[in-house]
């Protein structure tokens, strides 16, 4: 399958399990909501240029949005992300070549704990921004720090499974082939 | 110059972020104003189909929850058939004036339209319902909607042409006019965040409430009629610092389940709206 074809069945996937299974499940409290549709923009290949990422975000987020009803507030955290992803990634990839020779950030192109760092502070930054901008609408510190960090849990925990149970094939590219 | 260009190029990915994030920003900010300005409309027409697709599948593990609903709707109207009632004394009829003058005669004040519920959130911190009912049949901004038991739901606030938008009872702006049925101290409904359940305040301490008392409509406002209800009591806060108790109601409608509800038109809206318009104009 092209990468372009598996990208926007991913996107189209993530949107309608975001929509239709994680926001409809009754909640465990009212201050956890987990979300994982922005794993769209933390798998897209390695070589998408940073101006694409952003624009893709913009689209994933809005697409999102309006189905909340919403416009903006999804939209531009996943902004924030993309345009943070490729510094990270250039930290946190050690070995030469990995880019080169993999298609995109997963734990067997980069290694399980510089990935998962890759997530985590991703996650993080999507989730603090996102219930920055909620808190800052209609409600207080208190909301914003417990909501981050309970949906940043929770959030991790189903990406955790996510990545264990939908192994994405990694092949190692060589110049040769 | 060449600097502004050259400043321009090298930052440029720095620059086409904060256009995207002003972009986004400006739309969340302005949405609850402008509605048209961010092709909301537009995206309803299709999130809407989407909606209803998931929600062919949906209803059928709901629908029997919605027909014990409708059950108990109608055993409700059941009991307000004429036939019903009976005059107990034979001789003793009403008797009716049959000249007809105007303002005799009854007209019809509120309209019900019934709607299917394709799209429903409870988890978000403002949540909307969709309904396949739009401007083609009949549904306009501002009109209250009821679910099949006559309670309270919310209110229209987006309609396209096929479909609309209901901010429900469980969004941060919503904010229905109530009243305690039994003493008739009015009040305000908000919602705090906790699903299925709102909050009513400014009712004066004096006010003796007691767990289970109904809240409902207070009818002051265009959009529902008086005594529909809204939630009971769960929970009486005192607050000390104010004069007033804070309540928590359960609401009378279950947002979890929700497939059909009632939209209400006010048809005699216009006047009492041109008359106050015209009291303000006075004033200024």
């Amino acid at each position: 399958m092209s990468s372009l074809v598996k990208n926007i069945i991913r996107f189209i996937f993530f949107i309608l399990v975001q929509v239709f299974v994680l926001n409809q499940i009754p909640p465990l409290h009212h201050l956890i909501n987990p979300y994982i549709y922005f794993l769209f923009i933390l798998w897209l290949p390695f070589k998408t240029g940073r101006r694409t990422l952003m624009v893709l975000a913009l689209l994933l987020g809005l697409c999102l949005d309006f189905f909340t009803k919403t416009p903006g507030l999804h939209a531009a955290p996943c902004v924030l992300i993309a345009f943070l992803r490729p510094f990270l990634i250039n930290v946190l990839v050690s070995h030469e070549g990995t880019e080169a020779n993999y298609e995109e950030p997963s734990i067997k192109s980069m290694g399980f704990v510089p990935y998962f760092t890759l997530v985590v502070v991703l996650t993080l930054v999507h989730h603090a921004f996102l219930f920055l901008l909620e808190a800052l609408q209609f409600a207080g510190v208190w909301y914003f720090f417990v909501k981050t960090f309970l949906s940043l849990a929770i959030s991790l925990l189903l990406i955790l499974i996510v990545e264990l149970l939908f192994v994405r094939k990694q092949r190692f590219r060589t110049n040769t082939a | 110059m060449r600097n502004i260009v050259l400043f321009i190029r090298r930052y440029f990915n720095f620059l086409f972020f904060l256009i995207l994030q002003g972009f986004c920003l400006y739309m969340l900010f302005n949405y609850n104003r402008f509605h048209q300005a961010v092709f909301m409309n537009v995206a309803n027409e299709y999130t809407g189909r989407v909606f209803k697709q998931f929600n062919d599948v949906e209803y059928y593990f709901k629908l029997k929850k919605t027909n014990d609903s409708l059950v108990k709707a109608n055993e409700r109207l059941y009991n307000k058939l004429k036939l019903d009632f009976e005059i107990p004394d034979t001789i003793n009829k009403f008797v009716v004036d049959s000249i007809k003058i105007d303002s005799l005669e009854k007209y019809r004040k509120f309209l019900y339209m019934q709607a299917k519920v394709i799209g429903n959130s409870v988890t978000l911190p403002n949540n909307y319902i969709q309904l396949s009912r739009g401007i083609q049949q009949g549904v306009t901004k501002d009109l209250g909607v009821l679910d099949a038991n006559s309670a309270v739901v919310g209110t229209v606030i987006d309609v396209s042409s096929n479909y609309s938008v209901v901010m429900s009872l469980m969004h941060r702006q919503s904010n229905v006019s109530a009243k305690l049925k039994k003493s008739g101290q009015e009040g305000s409904v908000t919602w705090d965040g906790q699903p299925n359940e709102v909050i009513l305040k400014g009712i004066p301490k004096s006010i003796v409430v007691k767990k289970g008392d109904s809240v409902v409509t207070s009818g002051f406002t265009d959009r529902f009629p008086y005594g529909l209800l809204i939630g009971t009591v769960t929970d009486v806060i005192i607050e000390k610092s104010s004069n007033s108790v804070t309540l928590k109601l359960k609401t009378a409608a279950d947002f979890y389940n929700i497939q059909f509800v009632n939209i209400i038109n006010n048809l005699k809206k216009e006047e009492p709206q041109q008359l106050l318009k015209k009291v303000k104009k006075t004033n200024e």
